[in-house]
């Protein structure tokens, strides 16, 4: 599934084990798309001296912090889904 | 010149845990082929050779010029490359502009990714535990504790560099710089402005 900016989704809050660039902190977290950046080698493989094909899109999420503060970060699309 | 005193034998006694894995790891790569210790010596060198100056010419001419400034915001790779810096291919910069309104400060809670290419070796609380922890829930309180009280109806935006981009902050640039020319502008960025925790500071 490939996201616009604009669009609101949420990290996904699925288990995993191993190296992942995704903040625990933000998982089951509702956000926007800020901006869609280019396709990297994903680090889950790359970590364990995998080549990190194929790349994985990734995308600026914007989510609400408190009194009109954000937090901005960089989320891979694999940990995104569509907000209901 | 006489040499009539014994030295210390090379030792690594003391040595701080950190250092000794990085030196077994150094070593290890090198037994099995992985690298040579000229790749890791020119590594370092290019490392440390990078320093918070070379972001702030980049700040100080998206000051004087708004179109260079345009370009940086777009692509800051390409805007650093004019200026004759080196932000390498890998990973991608990106600059964000601090503004009357909104107010980007850079963390990494995972690590300590920075933008290494244009700023140098990032400072020792960048890479703190206390930092990556509370950036991301008491941004204002971090903020307060480096000097700066923003007003409630600015709009704080952490950035978490969690992946492949660096961010650097293109801070507001400060009252009473008029008359300044580029490279004195360049004096006044510093370091952790670019990192979004401070503004520069009028010329004293």
């Amino acid at each position: 599934m490939t996201f616009a900016a604009g669009d609101d989704v949420v990290v996904s809050s699925r288990e995993h084990s191993g190296h992942h660039r995704t903040p625990g902190y933000l998982k089951g977290r509702r956000g926007t798309v800020l901006r869609v950046y280019a396709r990297f080698r994903n680090p889950e493989t790359r970590a364990y001296g995998g080549d990190g094909l194929p790349k994985e899109r990734l995308y600026l999420v914007s989510f609400e912090l408190s009194e009109g503060d954000r937090v901005l970060a960089d989320i891979f699309e694999h940990w995104l889904e569509q907000a209901a | 010149m006489s040499h009539d005193h014994a030295h210390e034998p090379v030792t690594t006694a003391g040595e701080p845990p950190a250092a000794a894995r990085v030196r077994a790891l150094a070593d290890l790569l090198v037994e099995k082929g992985v690298l040579e210790r000229e790749d890791i010596r020119r590594r370092v060198d290019l490392l440390v050779s990078r320093t918070p100056a070379d972001g702030a010419r980049l700040v100080a001419r998206a000051w004087m010029d708004p179109s260079f400034k345009e370009r940086a915001l777009s692509d800051a790779r390409r805007a650093a490359l004019e200026l004759g810096l080196e932000p390498g291919e890998s990973p991608q910069v990106v600059a964000l502009e601090n503004t009357d309104d909104v107010h980007h400060m850079v963390v990494c809670t995972l690590c300590s990714c920075y933008p290494k290419a244009l700023l140098g070796p990032p400072p020792d609380w960048y890479k703190s535990l206390p930092y990556r922890s509370r950036a991301v829930s008491d941004p204002r309180g971090v903020l307060r504790e480096f000097g700066l009280e923003l007003d409630e109806d600015v709009e704080v935006r952490v950035v978490d560099s969690t992946a492949d981009v660096r961010y650097i902050v293109i801070p507001r640039r400060p009252p009473g710089t008029e008359g300044l020319d580029e490279e004195e502008l360049a004096v006044l960025v510093t370091r952790d402005s670019m990192v979004g925790v401070t503004e520069p500071a009028p010329p004293s």
